[in-house]
């Protein structure tokens, strides 16, 4: 047992098998786990302001108290106010439509808002069919801005599955090996691109564009917003359904081919049908690609609230109405609580949507591979 | 001797730049079973996906040389790939049945060329099934997952799937290489049962399973057919060096 040890090589006795102790290892464990952690932590700590913000509301008691507050505090926010003043009449030359001349009068009476602004919002005047947050009579109804999200959402997904499907199954069972090599780093880099140029280019070429062909009133509405949507969730859905689709074992494409099957019929029968659940994962996440989405939403929709179901009168989305209307609210007022509630509601929407995604495919694929009869 | 159903002629293969079969000439004759022989890496599979031409999906192949299949060369640009490959059926290594029920995985086939008639469609199946020696064991699970049966019942059902498309050649490429000795001696009986009918083609590298289901034996060396004949002969009295130091396991 006395041989001598060549440096570096494992010699197989007693000693070495002892347990040691390994400081770098022990160390990067640590590491690792304390930033999980804190990341972790981070994140459930920013929904819990969310859904503290947007607790007040249901709270009747509380809210007279903070109303005090915010009548001594009044004068100091009036600046701010003056300055979300403008903002919004910025915000007004993409929004033209004649709906929104209503929104400018309750802008104008800003000052009297802050003082009715805090009307308190019950359930029921959360169910209700105006959206009016600064008028003398503010109203919070949810429902127009439900509507014109799920407006939004459905035009896209009409749109953007189907093509980013069809992209995806063109890359994956036909395009040849030098072309998809192209294809699919330029869609994923689409991904990235900023939203805010996709809502200009709405904007600007997209609203003429369609107006032209549908001979529409107002250049800014659903259909817009919803055909600008789609092309921010055309990547993730193409990118995670090509995965899907490559991810289907070349020996089922083989097996369809050895039977005589032609592309297509490989392509449509057994290779799309065995990725179904991620590609019922990609539509659920281009769906919350398009419910949190803003600023397309900001400069595509027109920002009205209405309740309709022509797509082409103008819409008012969940996280636009966030983004449009946060900074020229007061804190502590039930307004700044709704948006809040609309904050946390889209978290619980987009959360949902995502633990589907995960729990679906996963349930899918393991009875799917493992043979429990589907 | 019986007419010859596989021809060819210079077979040459590349797999870019290497070469992987050169100039292979062999006939294989109708309603017997040939064994293709030899060791790993030889090329045994990449000459068998040339008769039903599966090479065609890999990129880089160059392929020179004729394959004619009752005497027309497949490889010509008249040949419409998809009814060659339901004229030559293929089995491979591995299952792969498809994630659907045992019925719509032996449906698939004739499904595909436009058969929807549901009795048409159970006869055929219940027929591809008993074919394949399989129906006995699942003909009161056909709405069940493939995927939940044995590896062995996988791949004869994957077979009574190639059956179902009415070939008339069978290409099998080691399918009985990750099976137990009584599947793998299911398989066995089914082969040579089937050669009443059909022509079949199959890789193996199990000698006696070679020696047992097969007429003739093509011995395969680095991308070259070193011997071609009758299973007995090779087996016994072969003619070349080679091919006995192989069969005999004396091989490097
Ligand atoms: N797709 C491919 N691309 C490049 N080279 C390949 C490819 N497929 C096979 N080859 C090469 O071609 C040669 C023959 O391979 P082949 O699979 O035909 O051998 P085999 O005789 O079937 O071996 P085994 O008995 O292990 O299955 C090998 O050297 C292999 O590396
Ligand atoms: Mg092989």
């Amino acid at each position: 047992m006395d041989k001598p040890v060549e440096k570096g090589k494992f010699v197989f006795t007693r000693e070495s098998l002892k347990k040691k102790f390994r400081w770098s290892e022990f160390l990067s464990e640590k590491i690792i786990t304390g930033v999980a952690f804190l990341s972790i932590t981070i994140i459930v700590l920013i929904f819990v302001f969310v859904f503290k913000e947007a607790l007040p509301i249901f709270n009747y008691k509380k809210k007279e108290a903070v109303k005090v507050e915010q009548v001594q505090k009044q004068e100091q926010y009036g600046g701010e106010a003056d300055q979300g003043q403008t903002n919004s009449s910025g915000q007004e030359q993409y929004g033209v439509t004649t709906n929104d001349t209503m929104m400018i009068e309750n802008q104008a009476r800003a000052e009297d808002t802050i003082v009715h602004g805090s009307e308190q919002a019950t359930f029921k005047s959360l169910a209700g069919k105006k959206w009016l947050p600064v008028s003398d009579n503010p109203r919070y109804g949810l429902v127009p801005l439900f509507v014109g999200t799920l407006k939004i959402t459905l035009i896209a997904m009409l749109f953007a599955a189907p093509i980013a499907i069809l992209a995806a199954l063109f890359s994956a069972s036909f395009a040849p090996y030098w072309m998809r090599e192209i294809i699919k780093p330029a869609i994923e880099l689409l991904a990235g691109f900023p939203s805010v140029v996709i809502g200009f280019f709405a904007l600007m070429v997209m609203a003429s564009f369609f107006q032209n062909i549908f001979g529409y009133d107002g250049r800014l509405n659903a259909f817009v917003g919803g055909v600008a949507m789609a092309l921010a969730a055309i990547p993730i859905i193409f990118t995670i359904t090509e995965d899907a689709l490559t991810a289907v074992p070349r020996t089922y494409t083989e097996a369809s081919l050895a039977l005589g099957a032609t592309r297509w019929q490989t392509a449509l029968f057994v290779t799309l049908p065995a990725a179904t659940p991620g590609i019922f994962a990609a539509i659920l996440l281009g769906i919350g690609r398009v419910f949190g989405e803003t600023m397309i939403a900001l400069m595509a929709t027109g920002n009205a609230a209405l309740i309709s179901v022509n797509p082409f009168e103008s819409v008012r989305t969940l996280a636009a109405t966030i983004g449009a209307e946060m900074a020229e609210v007061v804190f502590g007022d039930t307004h700044y609580n709704v948006l809040f509630l609309i904050g946390s509601l889209l978290f619980v929407f987009n959360f949902s949507l995502n633990a589907l995604a995960e729990f679906y495919v996963k349930g899918k694929l393991v009875k799917r591979f493992q043979g429990k009869q589907s | 001797m019986k007419e010859i159903k596989i021809k060819t002629r210079d077979l040459t293969l590349y797999y870019g730049p290497k070469m992987a079969l050169n100039s292979i000439s062999i006939e294989i004759p109708e309603k017997e079973v040939t064994a293709f022989i030899g060791p790993s890496g030889c090329g045994k599979s990449t000459f068998l996906r040339t008769l039903n031409r599966m090479n065609d999906l890999i990129p880089n192949v160059r392929i020179t040389g004729e394959v004619l299949v009752d005497s027309l060369n497949i490889y010509d640009k008249q040949i419409d790939v998809v009814n060659l490959r339901k004229k030559v059926g293929m089995v491979f290594q591995k299952s792969n049945p498809f994630a659907k029920s045992i019925f719509e995985n032996v449906a698939y086939g004739p499904r595909i060329n436009g058969i929807n008639n549901k009795t048409k469609l159970e006869e055929i199946v219940e027929t591809s099934l008993k074919k394949a020696f399989i129906w006995e064991e699942v003909k009161d699970r056909l709405n069940d997952s493939a995927m939940a049966l044995s590896g062995g019942q996988q791949q004869r059902m994957c077979i009574a799937r190639t059956l179902a498309v009415e070939p008339e050649i069978i290409l099998m490429d080691e399918p009985a290489s990750a099976l137990d000795p009584i599947s793998t001696a299911k398989i066995e009986e089914l082969i040579f049962e089937l050669k009443k009918n059909y022509t079949i083609v199959i890789v193996t590298h199990n000698m006696q399973q070679a020696a047992r289901v097969s007429d003739l034996t093509a011995f395969f060396y680095l991308g070259e057919l070193i011997e071609f004949g009758k299973t007995k002969k090779i087996f016994t009295t072969p003619d070349k060096k080679h091919t006995e130091e192989y069969i005999t396991g004396r091989f490097g």
